[in-house]
């Protein structure tokens, strides 16, 4: 039996209740782009051959076991308020969101796997895993990629590998990211040095959302840049390695800070928890701030680990499209959100213990 | 005379102009006050930026009036220029002498070195192969040859089958 979009919609992205214990990586993504041979790329092509693709796409699609029962949706069917949600969840982009006729996409149930069909390429095929989970979300991608391939005819060049509308995607279409949640490293002022240090190794940082978003709650995204001349375990290595390091940084950041200003981060900390449990009205982006704080609450142990997962999960509801959603209402002003947003804190909040004191020799 | 640089996101005269060396590639980009607040220049932690000189590597050397277009979908190296984007796959072949200079900033390597889609590749080996005989078979015809038709429709139900295609085609 599939799903239907209010099924989606009211459960939680599976994301946010796998019980991971990673302090510093959220979340894994996997990418591949892939278009069809002799069509014109999705930007390029008219209404009705983007329609046909998505007819094509779609069978191959329904055909391969993880996406069976999946939720097939067009982006005109959906109101701006649910592409919005699923933005939020990482499940579409924003280039798709503001897609044509033709554009939509096929979620699996757990809401890991995505494919979005006729966004910048004909697919965009997407692997989601909780935690600091390459090489699964790899193997995964890996084996529905080869599944699709025995009914689809990718464009393919032995020297360049798979094409891509945009060049910067050629080769393997590969891109590999993961949501890193730095405080320290931001708290610390060392930020900028990282990513110069990443840019450098042909990686790149970008805020939570993607591309021009901002870095509200600590939270960046780090990816591969380059695609063409490195095979995909490479490409899934190195970035491995380059975010071990990073890890191995922030961890020594908090360690740091614990020693230098010992009381600096248990106040942020414990102001951060005092405004979730008490505050009347949050922004998005303000919200972001503290959990992030509260997370990073619970990695130093302030906060038992159970909490971690309530944290991860209230990062996505805290943003603008899921609260507007669980309010029932038609509109809602951008005030009234942020009431509703700070009511829902409360509620979750009211229940957690009070921040233990931080032994700064623990971490 | 010559023109001030523009700015590379929107058309005004462009006032700040960043370059950076990644790969070992210099990238430079130009922008106007605006767009350089609006992408976040000015913030310390600029990890905007990187997304903005990797578009910059992707403006290409366009020569003004080549002409050039590709046969299969009609796209130009102006239509490249401003959306940075292809029309469909044959324009990788189209667009080669564009292309290539553009690849050496933009990757590690210009060889594709990973996964190859083995199934499509041998489905087009036999495609390919069908379509030769199916034009060796006409002509054959044609000639009044009809040993050598038999022996190419004898080969054809062969690649049919190998292809899991193995009904004859109903003209």
């Amino acid at each position: 039996m599939s799903m239907t979009l209010q099924e989606l919609l009211t459960r939680p992205s599976d994301l946010a209740d796998a019980g991971t214990d990673c302090p510093v990586v959220l979340m894994t993504r996997v990418r591949l782009a892939r278009n069809l041979a002799r069509h014109a790329f999705p930007g390029h092509a008219n209404k009705g051959a983007r329609q046909k693709i998505f007819e094509q796409c779609r069978q191959a699609l329904v055909e391969s076991r993880s996406l069976r029962q999946g939720l097939v949706l067009t982006v005109e069917e959906m109101t701006p308020l649910q592409r919005q949600i699923l933005v939020e969840r990482h499940l579409i982009s924003r280039e798709l969101s503001g897609g044509e006729s033709g554009a939509g996409v096929i979620v699996n149930k757990e809401q890991n796997i995505s494919v979005m069909i006729n966004e910048e390429d004909h697919l965009r095929i997407q692997v989601l895993r909780a935690g600091f989970q390459f090489r699964r979300a790899w193997a995964s991608i890996n084996r529905l990629d080869t599944k699709l391939e025995e009914s689809l005819d990718f464009a393919f060049s032995p020297e360049l590998g798979y094409l891509t509308a945009c060049p910067t995607n050629l080769g393997t279409g590969l891109r590999v990211s993961a949501m890193m949640h730095l405080p320290a490293l931001v708290i610390a002022g060392q930020m900028e040095k990282v990513v110069r240090a990443v840019n450098q190794l042909g990686m790149v940082v970008r805020g939570m959302f993607g591309e021009g978003s901002d870095a509200s709650g600590s939270m960046f995204q780090i990816s591969n840049q380059t695609t063409l001349g490195e095979a995909e375990p490479d490409i899934v290595k190195r970035l491995q390695s380059v975010l071990e390091s990073i890890i191995e940084h922030e961890l020594n950041a908090r360690e740091k800070l614990l020693e230098t200003e010992p009381h600096k981060l248990p106040d942020k900390i414990g102001r951060a928890f005092g405004v979730l449990q008490h505050g009347h009205t949050l922004s998005s982006g303000e919200a972001m701030n503290l959990l992030s704080l509260v997370r990073l609450g619970v990695d130093l142990g302030c906060f038992p680990v159970e909490s971690r997962p309530v944290i991860d999960r209230l990062l996505i509801e805290a943003q603008p499209g899921h609260v507007h959603h669980a309010s029932g209402l038609d509109k809602l002003e951008s005030k009234e959100r942020d009431v509703l947003r700070a009511t829902q804190m409360r509620s979750e909040f009211a229940n957690f213990p009070t921040p233990a004191h931080i032994d700064p020799t623990h971490n | 005379m010559a023109s001030p640089l523009k700015c590379d996101l929107c058309s005004q005269p462009a006032t700040v102009h960043l370059t950076q060396i990644v790969n070992n590639k210099v990238h430079k980009v130009d922008l106007c006050e605006d767009c350089a607040q609006a992408k976040g220049v000015t913030d310390p932690s600029g990890f905007s930026l990187a997304d903005l000189l990797l578009k910059a590597s992707l403006n290409p050397e366009v020569p003004s009036s080549s002409g050039l277009r590709c046969e299969q979908c009609g796209f130009t190296p102006e239509q490249f220029k401003k959306s940075g984007r292809f029309g469909c796959p044959h324009c990788y072949e189209t667009f080669t002498d564009i292309l290539t200079p553009m690849l050496e900033g933009m990757h590690k390597g210009m060889a594709h070195t990973g996964k190859v889609p083995e199934r499509a590749l041998q489905r087009k080996v036999l495609f390919d192969r069908l379509n030769q005989l199916e034009g060796d078979l006409k002509n054959a015809i044609e000639a009044e040859r009809y040993e050598d038709a038999a022996k190419y429709r004898d080969e054809i139900v062969q690649v049919r089958e190998q292809a899991g295609m193995p009904e004859e085609p109903k003209a």
